[in-house]
């Protein structure tokens, strides 16, 4: 009987008995983060588990409480550290709501190409470190990369790699450099032979399919009922995306298509990962050609006060559906700010998934899950 | 075997790629322009004395409060030479702390204060990376050197060349009232 009461769980549950309980992290390199897990076995076998975590808690939720919002917005950015833009959209989408504010087009469109490349860099990281905790190196150094390029491209744009703190409420903060469109042209044409090597070396590889095909079945109606979200739900079947079905900002004038698995397995969740990044790809070119010059920023005072209200506001981030609750009482800071962070809803069914599996697989299925513990933790 | 083979293709294909690592150390990769490295204080030549003003707007807003500052009165002011009646006395900041989120520079309303392309910072001292008044101006200057930047807009004019400026504006009234002289008033017309 340990602390959590984890045997118990194990006797009830008529899986056998454990025979061994390991602890997994907090500072396993597979658990990209610091995040722990007690397993308790059955010889190789995962009988049940116990998630911890918390290591990376910040208290940002109650930060917000006390901060102005061009304030907040760079504690945005640490939430989900891998796509900085995508969370900072959430942000002034949930504040620009409850303003009623009209953003222009130009801005509208550099914070879509923003973010779609910001999702291409997660996805790549996620297909370098999937690979990784498979004990395949090569990807990983591929993926990083051409990552990179993409980050350098942030810098020259907002000035920071990675905490930019680039978007504001009613626009973002300055214009795009003059070579902006001929640099992303120039990526795009990068990234896709990149993510083309890759896919080429990993996907199909047999000793990859045998880890992955298989592993972590979660059924579409389960993963609806865990909440789960982004490719982890479409890996099973469920074809949502909120740039689809509730299209924000000007995600309505593209055409893309929304990748979407049948099996449910940790194959099917890496390899939607590759496919929208492909879609991605198409977005970025179509924002390019539909992008005008114009103002980028809608007249707001300097300290932005939404008026008395709520308003909730969700996007679809690399991770999953990105939810941003705000309650204003009129002042210069939030009365509540809360998110629903998707890695923490996907991170739920950790359990399911990972009961009856081998040791080894446990690494392969939380890498598949796609997690970030700033996001989780918060 | 042709497996095998079709690997060493790959292995020898990808041997002879550029390299794109850079050993950090001995080499740099390039900054980009609009680099956000740490914040710095920017010295006004013209006036031979900081933009600042110790006006407090940065250390207000800053979400770390990770500086602070100190205004005393411009002696220079008292002297003609500037326009500017307060001016910094002392100003620290905790690069330690600082986030590089650019909000100081935003709020700032005199040019005082600009993200500088500095961003190695190394100290063995727990307070090692604060840094003060000269320091910041140094960075400030070395930025506005390597980038060429500008005001935003130009400086008003201090008390000396106000008085200039008016002496000269009363000196051009003076000549254009000598060269037009003005008409004698027309006589009213008296009633019949």
């Amino acid at each position: 009987m340990t602390e959590s009461g984890i045997t118990t769980n194990v006797i009830d549950k008529g899986r056998g008995m454990a025979d061994m309980l390991i602890n997994m992290g907090p500072q396993h390199p597979a658990t990209h983060g610091v995040f722990r897990m007690e397993l308790a076995l059955d010889s190789e076998m995962i009988v049940d588990v116990t998630p911890h975590i918390g290591y990376l808690h910040r208290g940002s939720e109650k930060l917000f409480e006390n901060e102005i919002y061009s304030q907040i917005i760079t504690l945005f950015d640490r939430l989900d550290y891998i796509s900085n833009f995508n969370n900072e959209l959430g942000l002034v989408m949930a504040v620009e709501k409850l303003m009623d504010l009209e953003v222009p087009d130009r801005a509208e469109y550099i914070r879509v190409i923003l973010c779609e490349l910001n999702r291409i860099a997660s996805h790549l990281v996620f297909i370098g470190t999937f690979a990784l905790d498979m004990g395949a190196l090569t990807p990983s150094l591929y993926n990083f990369r051409d990552r990179e390029k993409i980050l350098a491209l942030f810098e020259a744009t907002s000035g920071a790699r990675m905490m930019h703190n680039f978007f504001r409420v009613g626009g973002i903060k300055q214009d795009v450099i003059a070579d902006f469109p001929a640099r992303v042209t120039t990526l795009l044409g990068e990234l896709e032979a990149g993510i083309d090597e890759a896919d080429k070396m990993l996907s199909l590889g047999e000793v990859f399919v045998e880890r992955t095909r298989g592993i972590g079945v979660i059924d579409g109606d389960v993963a609806l009922d865990w909440g789960l979200s982004g490719a982890t739900l479409r890996a099973s079947g469920v074809p949502y995306d909120v740039r689809i079905e509730e299209p924000y900002s000007v995600y309505d004038r593209f055409d893309f298509g929304v990748p979407v698995g049948s099996a449910g397995d940790c194959w099917d969740r890496y390899y939607l990962r590759v496919l929208e990044a492909r879609e991605s790809i198409k977005i970025i070119r179509q924002a390019l050609q539909q992008m005008e010059p114009g103002p980028v920023q809608a007249k707001v005072r300097a300290i932005a006060r939404p008026p008395k209200g709520e308003v909730y506001v969700h996007a679809e981030n690399p991770r999953g559906d990105f939810g941003v609750y705000l309650v204003s009482e009129g002042a210069e800071s939030p009365y509540r700010l809360k998110v629903r962070p998707p890695s923490f809803c996907n991170l739920m069914a950790l359990r399911d998934l990972l009961i009856g599996h081998y040791i080894a697989d446990s690494v392969v299925i939380l890498g598949s899950l796609d997690i970030v513990l700033g996001e989780v933790d918060r | 075997m042709i497996n095998s083979i079709k690997a060493l293709r790959v292995s020898l294909g990808s041997m002879m790629r550029k390299k794109v690592t850079a050993e950090y150390p001995k080499e740099h990769l390039p900054i980009q322009d609009r680099y956000m490295g740490f914040p710095a204080l920017l010295f006004d030549a013209a006036r031979d004395e900081p933009f600042c003003t110790g006006c407090m707007v940065c250390v207000r807003y800053c979400p770390t409060q990770c500086m602070s500052a100190e205004m005393t009165d411009n002696e220079k002011f008292a002297e003609g030479d500037s326009h500017r009646k307060k001016i910094i006395n002392t100003f620290e900041i905790n690069l330690g702390r600082c986030i590089l989120c650019g909000i100081c520079v935003d709020v700032c309303n005199f040019d005082a204060i600009e993200m500088s392309h500095e961003h190695e910072l190394g100290d063995r001292m727990r307070d090692g990376n604060r840094v003060d008044l000269p320091t910041l101006l140094k960075m400030g200057t070395k930025y506005q050197s390597e980038t060429g930047w500008k005001q935003s807009k130009p400086n008003l004019p201090s008390p000396k060349e106000r008085a200039v400026i008016a002496e000269a504006k009363a000196a051009k009234e003076a000549a254009e009232a000598a060269a037009n002289p003005p008409l004698e008033a027309e006589p009213e017309a008296t009633a019949t």
